[in-house]
């Protein structure tokens, strides 16, 4: 029994040991590019031209920053694109998910099996890239609107679903009581339902935001005009463009010699991902109740 | 009695019963059926020779001619391989990584390195791929990426890493696996930690060794969870993942033959070479075989485990 559990005792210490270094390991390899994204965006030119880019550089420099700071107008421009899509996309999405979740979670509704199949059809088979563009650009005629990039992502079926899934929890009784006192169907939704559902609606407004903050895609087919970049596309272009002038500002004097090709790139980055890790920690526990809740299936 | 002719009753009868209910599914309905539905009947476009002034249906019907020209060039060939190879790869390797941290992470006893190993381990499935480009160009860039930074650093040559489409394969799957594990770790955590904490208890009064229990016990537990998210996964095999391959390879052509897959063929054949038709056999071709994959899944889902088929 004693040489029995001293065996498990080093058993467990070694699996605990190679748990800890396992993880430690993987954890800088998760922070390691976002380290190096940074500390090149504080990079001298001349040092990034000379030797590439560093973990620890030499000497710090703000001339990436000061640069898009003091020619900001397409920078600006992107995040109040991203901002406008963020909010406007998320706070309908919300409206609309949260009524259909009410709806095909009500039990007296006698067509909910018929529509939940209808939405649920959508994830099984699509259209496809090229008919969906002729649509958006030919028939509903998106092209170069910021609803090109708001409406493809707005309602998602897995979120109805998760929505009217959470609410299972609710009694029928006191939507029946709800009725009794005279209250309508919109009523017990807005009353009853929506401030019961804040966490899932937390859950889902969380998700739908980081979507349509990282939204890029729909940016590159549809957006014509520069000012409508969104924050993302814009990084895109950047970091692909070597010409960084033309795209920085158009209006304003630069001198290309002088531009910060290389860490201006990373200084954009920087600014992209900034509010989200920022954000990070506080919204970090919605996501994983989000996640565990998500896996299991609608 | 009134509830037996209103349950017979009709469309009409139940829309106005319940008129305010249906209002307010209106919005998602609708969208569904304009962003969703009404796209379908385009996938016509991939039996056609689309004109765009003539539109989908107006322009001349030439049948399945799109389709043999793309098994006949072998473009079909070489990017549904792609596409399975590299779906096949992250589906089972990323599973068996996100298992694995799972179960290390849960015998950890220190909260608050659990804590934070866990929030970093989450971080990259936050941030954009146009993100994890820049990660990539930060580091793989032949003039200033870090890997040559270092290399030069120590007396050797640079290494041109966008012009050798062999190492990208690697790159991707790392990335993939990078961003992905935080996620699947967490669903498989909450796994484990649903297991009745008896059940541990009992087996180490019987003496159990920890890796005996994670042997005998959690990772029994966890294979149901995991051959059911790879099942769901196989749904899903000839979609690819665009925003993690356009970002890390663009439009560099010198990587396609190891890195197109079926999703930016169908990109390019929209913005690079404006031939709707092409693409859209190919999208056509995806979505039905992706069909006919998911019932095929479900279908084998259903017999195994009746409880976990998606419909």
């Amino acid at each position: 029994m004693e040489t029995q559990k001293i065996k498990q005792d080093s058993g467990s210490i070694i699996i605990k040991t190679i748990s800890y270094v396992c993880i430690t390991i993987f954890s800088l390899f998760c922070l390691f590019p976002f380290a190096l994204m940074i500390s090149s965006s504080f990079m001298n030119e001349q040092e990034i031209v000379r030797e590439g880019y560093k973990l620890l550089p030499k000497e710090f420099s703000f001339k990436a920053y000061e640069m898009l700071f003091n020619n900001s107008t397409q920078l600006i421009n992107a995040y109040q694109v991203t901002i406008f899509i963020t909010v406007v996309g998320t706070v309908l999405g919300l409206f609309m998910m949260s009524m259909a979740g009410f709806v095909l979670n009500r039990k007296d509704f006698k067509y909910r099996n018929f529509f939940s199949f209808l939405i649920y059809f959508t994830t099984l088979f699509s259209g496809g890239l090229i008919p969906t563009y002729i649509l958006m650009v030919k028939h509903l005629d998106l092209k170069d609107s910021l609803f090109a990039m708001i409406l493809p992502g707005v309602v998602g079926a897995w979120s109805i679903f998760l929505m009217r899934n959470f609410m299972k929890a609710i009694p029928d009784s006191l939507y029946e009581s709800a009725t009794i006192d005279g209250a309508g169907d919109f009523r017990i939704y807005w009353r009853i339902f929506i401030p019961l559902a804040v966490p899932s609606l937390a859950t889902i407004g969380l998700f739908s935001a980081l979507g349509f903050w990282n939204e890029w895609y729909n940016g590159m087919l549809y957006m014509d005009s520069p000012t409508k970049y969104p924050l993302q596309y814009f990084l895109q272009r950047m970091v692909n463009q070597t010409n960084l002038g033309a795209l920085i500002n158009s209006g304003a004097v630069i001198n290309t010699a002088d531009l910060p090709t290389q860490s201006i790139k990373m200084a954009t980055a920087v600014l992209a991902t900034g509010p989200i890790i920022l954000l990070y920690p506080f919204v970090q526990r919605y996501f994983v109740t989000g996640l565990t809740i998500g896996a299991v299936k609608g | 009695m009134a509830r037996i002719k209103l349950a017979g009753g009709s469309i009409v009868r139940e829309v106005i019963k319940n008129k305010v209910l249906f209002l307010m599914l209106l919005p998602v309905i609708v969208y569904f059926i304009i962003f969703h539905y009404a796209v379908m009947p385009g996938a016509y476009v991939a039996f056609v020779d689309y004109k765009l002034n003539k539109g989908i249906f107006g322009s001349n019907f030439i049948g399945l001619k799109n389709f043999e020209f793309l098994v006949q060039n072998g473009d079909l060939w070489n990017i549904t391989k792609n596409t399975l190879l590299y779906n096949i790869v992250f589906l089972a390797l990323g599973n068996i990584i996100q298992i694995v941290f799972a179960i290390m992470l849960s015998e950890i006893s220190g909260k608050w390195f659990k804590k934070v190993s866990q929030s970093v381990i989450l971080l990259p499935n936050f941030i954009s791929m146009v993100i994890v480009g820049v990660f990539a160009y930060n580091i793989f860039n032949f003039n200033s990426g870090f890997i040559n930074t270092m290399l030069t650093g120590m007396g050797l040559d640079r290494y041109e890493f966008y012009s050798d489409p062999g190492i990208w394969k690697y790159i991707i799957v790392a990335f993939k696996i990078w961003a992905g594990t935080g996620y699947g770790m967490i669903v498989y955590l909450a796994t484990i930690t649903g297991i009745n904490h008896d059940l541990y208890e009992a087996a180490y009064m019987d003496g159990a060794t920890t890796w005996q229990r994670i042997r005998y016990m959690t990772l029994p537990i966890l294979k149901p969870t995991f051959i059911l998210l790879l099942l769901f996964g196989m749904g899903g095999i000839l979609k690819g993942s665009f925003d993690l391959f356009y970002n890390l390879i663009g439009t560099n052509s010198v990587l396609y033959p190891q890195t197109d897959i079926i999703d930016t063929y169908v990109f390019r054949s929209l913005v690079g070479q404006f031939n709707f038709s092409m693409g859209a056999a190919v999208g056509f071709y995806q979505s039905l075989f992706g069909l006919i994959l998911v019932l095929v899944v479900n279908f084998i889902v259903r017999k195994v485990e009746p409880d976990s088929a998606l419909f």
